[in-house]
């Protein structure tokens, strides 16, 4: 038996069944990082690390003292400060950068007994949607290897790491749709958390008031076993929310009878993919076989959201990334000047996304232009908030595609040819990240040619129960079956 | 002041910004420590080295001050303010940018009544007050090709207080500036000490012709770091002013720097070369919110400020406002000054405190927290001279002593035998002994040569060892020289 195709549950299972023990599973993880390193998915391996943890998880279940993750081999996307590990956000800036703190999440998850398997790739700083920003190249989708597609980003190398059972489950981050989209191309289960669930800390930060941490995993219950572990109040982040966390696994296998499925309208453009219209239709079935009510809703807003958060972000990014500089940590390009040296730094440190995104937040937030764009996106982005909170009066929660397409090929030339195209990827995601709501992204069907597409479920803020017991539903029904 | 020019009379126009330094434990975003004088480096968080993922988190300490501060300054508290962050690059800013506050600030208009030499007082009105963090040192000095950098400072909570342009002269400021320390002082909210930058002051001025509402382009002098230099700076400066518009020219709008050598301002920055600050609000804190209780508490907590306790002296002491002023000016002064006065007349105790206690402190370089004479020690000596238990000369002696010793001037007169002779036998005794031993005096003092009584009232009083009651003395050596 390849004990690594186990989902995160079963092999917590096993573990405390002792069928094997958390070194052999580590072992056997690594084995398979090591056989599959054309995938790219991880930047940075920590072997050594791995198999300490696990042995000290061996020896909590000798003593019958297991936590809640005990002995889970986990990757870690590099965008998590790790103590003592190099931590880069796959940018050239900081490829040398080790710190000297450990973000909350994934202090919460080995505190919870989980083991690190090492970091993972992702599109340089989270910007980007295939993780071909990436400094440390892109990553190769298990799907169809040969085809070299993307695995979609800005978590791309936990998506593919997860789907390819190169760990049990990934971190990621969700900044406009980096969970959701990755975890759609690769077949997977990602969700984004409502805003302040989950702590900042630690995490390099892209965009402050969009990005979330959250769980990419092979099932609805394991990301509900992970997401419990990552969430909860922080005093070292402000903007995490005081709120008791529920245990989410509670919520799987409730039944939806009379739940309320909204279905925006907005999100079934002219020319929306047949295919992905299909699977949409799909998931509406199973639900209204379920004893869900469908409901046709409206978000109005829908179409500005794109521009909203493509003008918000890369303002915040903007600023968040001023601090690689090139004088306290990271690379240094020396000059005559103090600001030649900025600019050198800077200059060799970032990738092109990364400085487009940089120049964009820059010209934003400039005297005279600060009206015309970035407040009326924070005026557009409270309409969409808006537009959310008017649509759950009508239902409980919200179906859509969670991308436009399926995964596309690596170096896409119609792709490429316009950095539009690829923020076009986000169109399904980003107004989630705008209202601060948690989303799920879950596979249901392939396409013509075999590629995974996932749907996206939406719920009100701190409502993620909701969103479990609806996706477990869906999971069950839709029997999806995970790369193999 | 009218400052008299070539074509006619101009009057000044000037406002000042002013960054206090939040007295706290920690700095006002992370937890490391604000204290002063240790080595480079020592008081920095990774928050406050601008390390990737790290988040500010306010200290609730630096907004209760804030909080102090704007109810001293008689201003409006707003219960809802915002952090916004300000952009630029610098060496000693490391995030590349300064968590501050913009459109939203967390104290409103306030006034400062400020006291002026010719005895009137003045009400400068507050614009804003805003609470923010201070950048690190850059020290160019070191190397001749390195520049290092301090971070101790980063992170340090300041207020920005920013007055209207009420200032019509450069004394206006000065008094602001001596008023508004004094203010912070009492509140223990600031230092207020301009020569080590706890306390720094940004001056706008411009000038307009007496009796024109116009405002005329103004010039900021960034961080003059003195009363004395704020005052001249904005001297200098307007009449910079005058000498531009009458010689045809126009003022530049620019950012200056006042150097204290020449007494001349030099430009700094060009306005197009000013920075874009790109303020936008710090997506990384929620905005303030405060209550009314809350705002309650820490107004019924406030100690008295120095207008009410000058006004209380002045009322129930029995000081001039000349004495209140100075005593009042500071908050341990003026709580030394109260605690001698218990049961004692202030008006003598206040001439005591401001004539030989401040001229010990000042000849020990000591501060009224650690001067050797207590307070009731000082109300008991100024008790004693006052019932005529010694007399004023030897209140002088028995001070002297106090200030070595520290020690109780009843017991020092005990000990050293210096109660006043008020014995009329006694003193009668020693004005025979001397009038017997000099006859020739005696003779012509009768003979007319009347001023010998000063002499004599001399030797009695130095036969009693300065003891005898010299009203008795006189009265006494009257009638026996007769």
């Amino acid at each position: 038996m390849d004990i690594t195709k186990l989902t995160l549950s079963e092999t917590l299972q096993a573990l405390k069944t002792k069928q094997f023990s958390a070194v052999e599973l580590t072992s056997a993880y690594l084995q398979k990082m090591d056989d599959n390193r054309d995938l790219n998915a991880y930047v940075l391996e920590t072997p050594e690390t791995a198999l300490a943890q696990a042995k000290q998880a061996d020896i909590r279940y000798a003593q019958g003292t297991p936590r809640a993750l005990e002995g889970i081999p986990l990757g870690i996307k590099d965008i998590f400060c790790t103590k003592g590990i190099r931590t880069t956000s796959c940018s050239k800036i900081i490829s040398n950068f080790i710190p000297q703190y450990e973000s909350t999440v994934t202090a919460k998850l080995f505190n919870d007994g989980a083991v690190c398997l090492g970091k993972l790739n992702m599109d340089e700083f989270a910007m980007g949607g295939s993780n071909e920003t990436s400094f440390f190249g892109p990553v190769v989708n298990p799907w169809q290897k040969e085809r070299r597609l993307v695995a979609g980003g800005s978590s791309g190398g936990s998506a593919a790491a997860v789907a390819a059972n190169l760990c049990a489950a990934a971190t990621g981050t969700d900044t406009g749709g980096s969970i959701r989209q990755p975890a759609a191309f690769c077949g997977i289960t990602g969700i984004k958390p409502t805003y302040g669930r989950c702590s900042r800390y630690g995490i390099m930060a892209f965009a402050s008031s969009l990005d979330q941490a959250g769980p990419i995993a092979k099932s609805v219950e394991d990301c509900a076993i992970l997401l419990k572990s990552m969430s909860g109040y922080d005093d070292k982040d402000s903007t995490s929310v005081n709120k008791e966390v529920p245990d989410f696994r509670t919520s799987l296998g409730q039944s939806i009878k009379g739940l309320k499925v909204g279905i925006p309208q907005e999100y079934r453009p002219q020319g929306l993919n047949e295919e992905i219209a299909a699977q949409w239709d799909k998931g509406i079935e199973i639900l209204r076989n379920a004893g869900a009510e469908i409901v046709n809703i409206s978000l109005p807003h829908t179409k500005y959201a794109l521009a909203t958060y493509y003008i918000i972000a890369p303002a915040e990014a903007s600023s968040n990334l001023a601090r690689y500089d090139g004088l306290r940590y990271g690379i240094r390009v020396d000059g005559t000047h103090l600001d030649d040296m900025y600019i050198n730094s800077r200059t060799e440190g970032f990738g092109r996304e990364v400085k487009r995104r940089i120049m964009i937040g820059t010209y934003v937030l400039s005297a005279g232009y600060y009206d015309a764009y970035y407040r009326k996106a924070q005026k557009v982005r409270r309409l969409i908030r808006d537009d959310f909170i008017k649509a759950f009066e009508k239902c409980d929660v919200i179906l859509t595609p969670t991308a436009p397409t399926p995964a596309f090929a690596i170096g896409d030339k119609e792709v490429l040819k316009n950095p539009i195209n690829m923020w076009l990827n986000d169109v399904f995601t980003v107004s989630v990240n705008l209202a601060g709501l948690p989303a799920m992204s879950l596979p249901v069907g392939l396409s013509h040619d075999g590629l995974p597409l996932g749907l996206q479920l939406i719920a009100p803020a701190f409502d993620e129960q909701t969103i479990f017991k609806t996706a477990a539903v869906l999971e069950k029904e839709a029997k999806f079956e995970r790369l193999k | 002041m009218i400052l008299q020019g070539k074509t006619g009379n101009w009057e000044i126009i000037c406002g000042l910004e002013i960054h206090c330094q939040i007295i706290s434990k920690s700095k006002i975003f992370s937890s490391a420590s604000t204290e002063f004088g240790v080595d480079a480096n020592q008081n920095v968080s990774f928050v406050d080295a601008g390390m990737p993922g790290q988040l500010p988190v306010l200290n609730e300490e630096c907004v209760r001050q804030a909080v102090k501060t704007g109810l001293g300054l008689r201003a409006e508290i707003n219960k809802y303010s915002e952090f916004s962050r300000k952009n630029y690059f610098y060496a000693d800013l490391p995030q590349g940018y300064q968590i501050t506050q913009f459109v939203h600030p967390i104290v409103g208009e306030g006034v400062v009544t400020v006291d002026l030499d010719d005895g009137t007082t003045k009400d400068i009105r507050i614009e804003r007050m805003h609470i923010e963090q201070d950048a690190g040192k850059s020290i160019h000095d070191m190397s001749p090709s390195k520049s290092f950098i301090d971070l101790n400072r980063a992170g340090v909570g300041l207020m920005e207080i920013v007055t209207k342009p009420d200032f019509s002269a450069p004394e206006e400021a000065g008094a602001f500036l001596k008023k508004l320390r004094s203010i912070l002082r009492y509140l223990g909210t600031c230092d207020g000490n301009m020569n080590e930058g706890s306390m720094r002051c940004d001056v706008n001025v411009s000038v307009r012709p007496e009796g024109s509402h116009e405002l005329r382009t103004r010039c900021e002098m960034k961080n003059v770091n003195s009363v004395k230099f704020v005052m001249q700076a904005i001297e200098s400066e307007a009449k910079r002013h005058i000498e531009v518009y009458e010689s045809g020219g126009t003022v530049e709008q620019e950012t200056r720097q006042f150097d204290p050598v020449s007494g001349q301002t030099k430009v700094m920055r060009k306005k197009e070369f000013a920075h874009d600050y790109r303020y936008f609000p710090e997506p990384d804190l929620p905005p303030l919110v405060l209550n009314d209780e809350y705002i309650e508490k820490i107004r019924c907590d406030l100690p008295e400020l120095p207008d009410a306790k000058k006004e209380r002296f002045i009322k129930t002491m029995g000081l001039t406002k000349y004495d209140a002023a100075i005593i009042c000016e500071n908050r341990e002064v003026a709580e030394f000054f109260e605690k001698a006065a218990a049961g004692h007349d202030g008006k003598k105790v206040a001439n005591w405190l401001m004539g030989d206690f401040f001229a010990m402190l000042n000849r020990k370089n000591l501060s009224v927290e650690n001067s050797p004479v207590s307070a009731e020690n000082l109300g008991l000596l100024v008790e004693l001279i006052e019932s005529n238990v010694i007399s004023g000369k030897v209140g002088k002696e028995v001070f002297e002593i106090m200030s070595e010793t520290g020690e109780n001037p009843q017991k020092i007169v005990e000990e050293k035998g210096l109660k006043q002779v008020s014995d009329l036998g006694a003193i009668e005794a020693i004005i025979d002994k001397v009038i017997a031993a000099n006859p020739d005096n005696l003779n012509a003092y009768r003979n007319g040569k009347t001023a010998l009584k000063g002499w004599f009232v001399g030797q009695v009083l130095k036969e009693s060892r300065g003891k005898a009651n010299p009203q008795l003395v006189n009265k006494i050596l009257d009638e026996k020289l007769a």
